[in-house]
This record gives C-alpha cells, sequence and structure tokens, in this order.
C-alpha cells in the first residue's frame, strides 16, 4: 500500500540492523512509552533483528493497561443505571474491573456499544434523544482532541443528553514519575509518536536537560523503529543525550498548537490521577474544565469512585516500569491469558504481556528464559 | 528456531496451560462466545460437548462424516448446520441468502462430499418487508442452483417486533462423498504444504463497511461462494497427480479468519504451521481498511475461500488447477507443515521477524455470517 509498505521492507530492515549490532558496543535498555511502538514491535518481530545486547522495555503508554479497577467499575456502574447508553472503544471492553467487565455487564443487561469516535457517542445521543449517552474516554494527548472536539460539538448544538467519562491522561507526569523510579535502569527512551504530533518534541526537553538520557520521537512502521533504535544507539556510543525527532513527517517541536488550544479549554488538569501499577501520579490526569462540566458523567451520576488494590497475583506495575518482565510474573501465561486477564496489561494487544504472549511466545521466551535460569 | 522451545520450562508452563482442556468458566454468554475465536471454542467443549458427546460431535469437524446402509448400497453421507444472522441483510457481493445457501454447502464440500440437499429454517421479526424476502429467496434460489443443491424442506417462525433482528436463517445440508477420500482438519503431516485459494478478509471487511458506521466507501465485495466445485477439481487434480488421498485438511476460514482456522489444525494435527506474511494474498482495499480499522485480515472472515493441507508433491499441481477455477484465481501456497513447536501457527513477517499468529481472543466483529 502507498505510503505504508515503504516503511516496511525487509531489506532496509535488515542493513538498519546491521548497523545497529555494529554500532552497539556494551548492553543497552531501551524503553519505547507508547503502546503502538510495543504493537509494532511484536507484530514485525523487530526484537529478532535487535543485536543480543539491547533490550525492549515497554513502558506504560498502553491507556487502556493503565486504567486502574476502580475507573473500571465506576465505568460499570454508570452503564447499569437506567436509561443509560454507554459507548466505548472495543479494546475496554475486557478490561476487568474489581468484579466484572463492561462485555459482562452488557450481557447482563446494560447497553453497552462499541463505537469508532467520539463523534459516534454524539450521533448516538441525537438519535436517542430519550436516553443518556455516556462515552468512556480513554487515551493520552493523541485522543483527547478529538473527545474535546465532540465536547465542543455537544456544547454548540445543545446535546445535553451526552457526557463523557473521562479518563485522559498526560505523558509528561507519567515519565516523570519513572525517571523519578529508584528502580528503574534504563539508557534512554523511544518518545511516543502520535501524543507528539499534538504537544511537540519540546516537552521531552527535561529527560536529557535533567536525567542526562536520550529521547527520540519514534513513528509507528517497523522501520522508523529501528531507525530510532539506531538514533538512540549513536548518542549514547556519541556520549549525547537530546531530544531527536525521527518522526519529521509528523511531528515538530512546538506540536499541534490547534489541538493545544482546544485541550487547555475542555480540559483542566487533576490533582492527582490513579495509574494501574504506578499509583497516583500528580497533575497526569484531565477532567473537563469547569466550563464544560455539564457534560462531566462525573458529576452528572453518581458513581462509586473507590479505590481497588491491583490484584496481589499481578505484578503489572513492576512490567510497565520494566523493573520486571512480564514472563517473570509469577501468573503470566498461566492463570494470567489473553482470554482471562488478571492484569490490564494482559487485555489490551498494546499490553506488554499480551504482547509477549500473542507475538514473542515463540522465541523470545524460551531464548531468555534459557539464558537467564 | 525449534531447539530452545524444548529446553525452556516456562515456555512449557505456558503451553501446558494454553492447551488444557477447556473449561467454562463464565456465568452468562458474552458476544465473545459467538466470535469464532477461543471462547467459543471454550463455549463448544465445556458446554456442547460435555452435555451432547458422541464420536461423531467429538471429531469437532464441520460436518459430521458417517455411513449408512450395508453392502452394496453404502454410502457415506455428510451432515452439517449453520446459522445466519448477518447484518446487513443485504451486502455488496451477496445477501443472507446467498450466504446460508454457500455456507452450508462449503461446509459439506469441505469433507469431500457432493452436496445434495439443504433444509432451510427462518426466524423473522414481525415487520420484516414481503419484497426483501422475496429479494433473499430468489438469490437463495441462484445460489442452489450453482451449487447442484435443491432446499428440500424448511420452516418459518415470525417473533413478535424485538423478538430477533429482523432475520435469520439456519440452514442444514447433507452431502455423499463418493471418493475414498479421508478429510480432517487431524491429518496435516510433517512437510505437508499449506494452500490458500484466494485473497483473504474481503466478506468480514465488507460487511463492516456496508454497516455505514465508519463511514469509509470502497469497492469491497463479499466473497460468498459456493466452493464445492473447486474442491471437486481439488481431488481429481490430487488424484490425476498422485491420489486424492493427498489433500488432508480442507476448510473454509470463515469467522476467526485464516489464523483460527490455522490454529485449529495446527493443534487437532499436533503440528506447528508456519506460514510466510508475504506470501498471503490480500486486496489493496482490505489491506488499507484493516489499517484503518486496526483490524488484522488474517482474523477478518471469508465466506468464498478455502484452506488446505495437501501432501508437498501435489501442491504445484492443485495451485494451477486451483487457478484455472473461478473461485481459485489468486491461489497459492502460503507455508508449509513442520513437527516442533506443536499446536502452533507461526509466521514469518514481511520484515524479516517471526511472530505466534494466536487464535483469536475476545469478540472482533460481531454478526458478520
Amino acid at each position: 500500500m502507498k505510503f505504508i509498505d515503504e516503511y516496511r521492507q525487509g531489506d532496509i530492515a535488515e542493513r538498519l540492523a546491521a548497523e545497529i549490532a555494529h554500532a552497539t558496543t556494551r548492553p543497552l535498555k531501551f524503553m519505547e512509552v507508547c503502546g503502538g511502538h510495543t504493537h509494532t514491535i511484536f507484530k514485525y518481530g523487530i526484537e529478532d533483528l535487535l543485536p543480543e545486547n539491547i533490550t525492549m522495555i515497554h513502558g506504560p503508554g498502553c491507556p487502556v493497561c493503565v486504567i486502574p479497577l476502580g475507573r473500571v467499575d465506576d465505568a460499570i456502574s454508570i452503564a447499569r443505571q437506567p436509561g443509560v447508553i454507554f459507548t466505548t472503544f472495543g479494546d475496554a471492553m475486557r478490561v476487568p474491573g474489581s468484579k466484572t467487565s463492561l462485555l459482562d455487564a452488557k450481557a447482563s443487561g446494560a447497553d453497552v456499544r462499541m463505537v469508532y469516535s467520539p463523534l459516534d457517542a454524539l450521533k448516538l445521543a441525537k438519535k436517542n434523544p430519550g436516553r443518556s449517552v455516556v462515552f468512556l474516554a480513554l487515551g493520552f494527548e493523541t485522543t483527547a482532541p478529538s473527545t474535546a472536539l465532540t465536547v465542543m460539538q455537544a456544547e454548540k448544538e445543545g446535546v445535553e443528553n451526552f457526557s463523557v467519562f473521562c479518563n485522559h491522561i498526560t505523558i509528561v507526569p507519567a515519565l516523570k514519575a519513572l525517571l523519578d523510579s529508584p528502580d528503574l535502569q534504563l539508557d534512554g527512551f523511544l518518545g511516543p509518536g502520535h501524543v507528539s504530533t499534538v504537544i511537540g518534541t519540546r516537552p521531552y526537553e527535561f529527560v536529557p536537560a535533567e536525567y542526562g538520557k536520550p529521547v527520540v520521537v519514534a513513528g509507528f512502521e517497523p522501520l522508523d523503529i529501528l531507525q530510532s533504535v539506531y538514533m538512540l544507539v549513536r548518542q549514547v556510543v556519541e556520549g549525547r543525550a537530546q531530544v531527536e525527532n525521527q518522526y519529521g513527517r509528523c511531528v515538530n517541536r512546538d506540536g499541534n498548537r490547534k489541538a493545544l488550544e482546544v485541550l487547555f479549554d475542555v480540559f483542566e488538569p487533576r490533582d492527582f490521577f490513579e495509574w494501574r501499577g504506578l499509583g497516583s501520579i500528580a497533575h497526569s490526569g484531565m477532567k473537563l474544565s469547569r466550563k464544560y462540566a455539564r457534560f462531566d458523567a462525573e458529576l452528572k451520576f453518581d458513581v462509586p469512585g473507590l479505590r481497588v488494590a491491583d490484584p496481589k497475583a499481578c505484578q503489572c506495575g513492576e512490567i510497565l516500569k520494566g523493573v520486571k518482565r512480564p514472563w517473570e510474573c509469577k501468573v503470566f501465561g498461566t492463570a494470567c491469558t489473553p482470554e482471562t486477564p488478571i492484569g490490564s496489561c494482559m487485555v489490551s494487544s498494546e499490553g506488554a504481556c499480551a504482547a509477549y504472549y500473542n507475538f514473542g511466545r515463540l522465541s523470545k521466551i524460551a531464548e531468555r528464559s534459557a539464558a537467564g535460569s | 528456531m525449534t531447539g530452545e522451545f524444548t529446553s525452556s520450562p516456562l515456555f512449557e508452563r505456558v503451553e501446558r496451560a494454553r492447551r488444557r482442556k477447556r473449561k467454562l468458566r463464565d456465568e452468562q454468554i458474552t458476544l465473545a462466545h459467538g466470535s469464532g475465536g477461543r471462547a467459543m471454542h471454550e463455549l463448544i467443549e465445556g458446554l456442547f460437548l460435555e452435555q451432547l458427546r458422541n464420536p461423531l460431535l467429538e471429531a469437532l469437524e464441520d460436518q459430521a462424516v458417517f455411513e449408512v446402509g450395508s453392502g452394496e448400497g453404502r454410502a457415506r453421507l455428510a451432515f452439517t448446520t449453520d446459522s445466519y444472522v448477518v447484518t446487513p441483510v443485504f451486502f455488496p457481493g451477496g445477501d443472507i441468502g446467498r450466504l446460508a445457501v454457500c455456507g452450508t454447502v462449503n461446509d459439506l464440500a469441505m469433507s469431500g462430499a457432493r452436496p445434495l440437499y439443504l433444509s432451510s429454517a427462518f426466524i423473522i421479526e414481525e415487520g420484516f418487508p414481503v419484497e426483501e424476502l422475496r429479494r433473499i429467496l430468489a438469490s437463495m434460489r441462484a445460489a442452489a442452483e450453482e451449487a447442484g443443491v435443491l432446499v428440500v424442506t424448511g420452516d418459518t417462525k415470525v417473533v413478535q417486533k424485538g423478538g430477533a433482528d429482523r432475520l435469520f436463517i439456519n440452514t442444514a445440508g447433507i452431502g455423499v462423498i463418493e471418493s475414498p477420500v479421508q478429510i480432517s482438519a487431524a491429518r496435516a503431516r510433517v512437510g505437508d504444504k499449506v494452500l490458500l485459494s484466494g485473497t483473504v478478509g474481503d466478506h468480514g471487511t465488507t460487511i463492516l463497511i456496508a454497516r455505514g458506521e465508519l463511514e469509509l466507501e470502497t469497492d469491497i465485495r463479499s466473497d460468498t461462494a459456493p466452493l464445492h466445485s473447486l474442491v471437486r477439481e481439488m481431488l481429481e487434480e490430487a488424484a490425476r497427480a498422485a491420489d486424492a488421498g493427498a489433500v488432508h485438511c480442507l476448510r473454509d476460514p470463515t469467522r476467526g479468519g485464516v489464523a483460527t482456522t490455522l490454529n485449529e489444525i495446527a493443534l487437532a494435527s499436533e503440528v506447528c504451521i508456519e506460514i510466510r506474511e508475504d506470501l498471503i494474498p490480500v486486496r489493496e482495499e482490505v489491506h488499507g481498511a484493516c489499517e484503518i480499522l486496526g483490524l488484522d485480515p488474517l482474523y477478518v472472515a471469508n465466506e468464498g475461500k478455502l484452506v488446505a493441507v495437501v501432501a508437498a508433491e501435489v501442491a504445484d499441481a492443485l495451485v494451477a488447477r486451483m487457478r484455472g477455477h473461478a473461485y481459485g484465481l489468486d491461489a497459492c501456497v502460503v507455508g508449509e507443515v513442520k513437527a516442533e513447536p506443536q499446536g502452533i501457527v507461526a509466521m514469518r513477517t514481511g520484515f524479516g521477524g517471526t511472530r505466534i499468529v494466536d487464535m483469536l481472543v475476545g469478540e472482533q466483529l460481531p454478526r458478520i455470517c
């Protein structure tokens, strides 16, 4: 396919891989922050192409994976209220709450529907004036602008039976929390490409400046990732630490001003937001601003809002921080599988555990555990 | 690539868990149980098979094959049934009527049978337009003529508004197996070649787009077609080149797509199936639509394609013969059968890496057939 297949050419990949292997002089650990990168890495078997001494750590950038149990319970409780049509992206349907998932709630009578965009949810609201339509908003700055525009549209058209259960999060506070965590050992970051189309590359400049770690903002095609790894290796080898932009075709330093304006208008930061496995992180979540408060499902409906501790057996937190690899979790692949997920890293195809289970079981697990044990 | 597995205790632990006897733990049926993926296998093996077990059902093939009569009058029959709940009922390349005939004809054909007779039962929601029903029946008649079958018995139920969504059709079919072939998902052998009769993902993508929820416009059409004559030619060709028994497995990759079908074969035959991504034919438009929707064409349903596992020595001859058939124009070899690791489908990506192609978990697209 034009403009896509060009970024998936095996022969160029081989040459890049050889360059990376040649340039890498010591063991290096890089984290890809974004779940989209994790997915690409597994889908194309990129780890097979990287030299042994490069380890990719799969970071907390899958919004479905970091949503805490309590918030899923809140979503289910809204979905179960009479008259509600609860809309969500497909991925979020199967995320386990403390007792059930939205998919179960749907089977036992709640009107839960899968949509492809928040605008579809707004359309549903207009079509069903007698019902209250709630959209489960999830994701980083990538998806937040489309939620914001939808809320603005709802206001403009006076669609009062539409509201948003907002779980939007921001990447920079999460990165900071990761960098401050004492058990983290990383040599650099693949910066999230989609988020950066909105926020630009400037917000990452504190990473090299304050923590001395290189960042390369990367695209999502397999060649993008290989090239970005190469750029990271070069920085390390040459003793540099800076923010570099591999995804120049979509990302600039200052981001998308229009999208940012919309975000600032519709959202305001929460004091704290809980991340699964990472705990509560200051200013890492967004909620609707006062101006749009009447579209806030948390104000419209009674939500329990309870904090629920992560299941004991589940080590999603360590895995999201890159301290543990998925297969080092005691329940990986046995009690916790994509069909019976205990932790949310096993639910989404962008989650590190599901990615390993689905795509990586074959070679990497066998190889690494043979080498490690 | 195989040596390291057996030495890995972790890999074995995960694989043991994966192959555990399927138990149905859920308390209620969710859409995932109808998706053609793992949840559906759990429902079938953990509940239906538990309650209704018998040697014919146990094979879990798409059709039951049994003998009737004795002596000269002995005949080997294939028997199958399927229900159709596709929405919308009309879509580019077909409709629920054509689908209801072709789906059942194909389930028969995959055993090597010549389809003979169909039954057809209709569950109709009150208010359904007679004109649409007439069009659907005309389409069934045309499909039945193409497939050389007769619809010889039927049933009609009308339910009140909301009791069903527009129209559901069930068809059952019976066919006769006239050659001594033994086709089964459990017969893949190491060294066999894996054949695909054409492009993947056409039907599922068409239905998704026909629902109009996505505001995508394409020229993709469903591939709904009866495959009995393609199968007949394949068996003839195999008999000419070696013997008809060289065709080991045949399946039509409907719900869950080619990925799920290959997994079923790998598990039933206790082999590894290795496919190559760059050999799998995907239409440009399907590739594009799936890219936008975040779907993998390997998991998207087909209604006029088959997967065959055949002895290596007949593979090229079969592909050549299939390409001469209207429903096999893009036929090709997409992979081969290896010994280890058992029960696994592995894919060499176009990018040079390898990944596991697992069974679909959860629901990808409901009500596509």
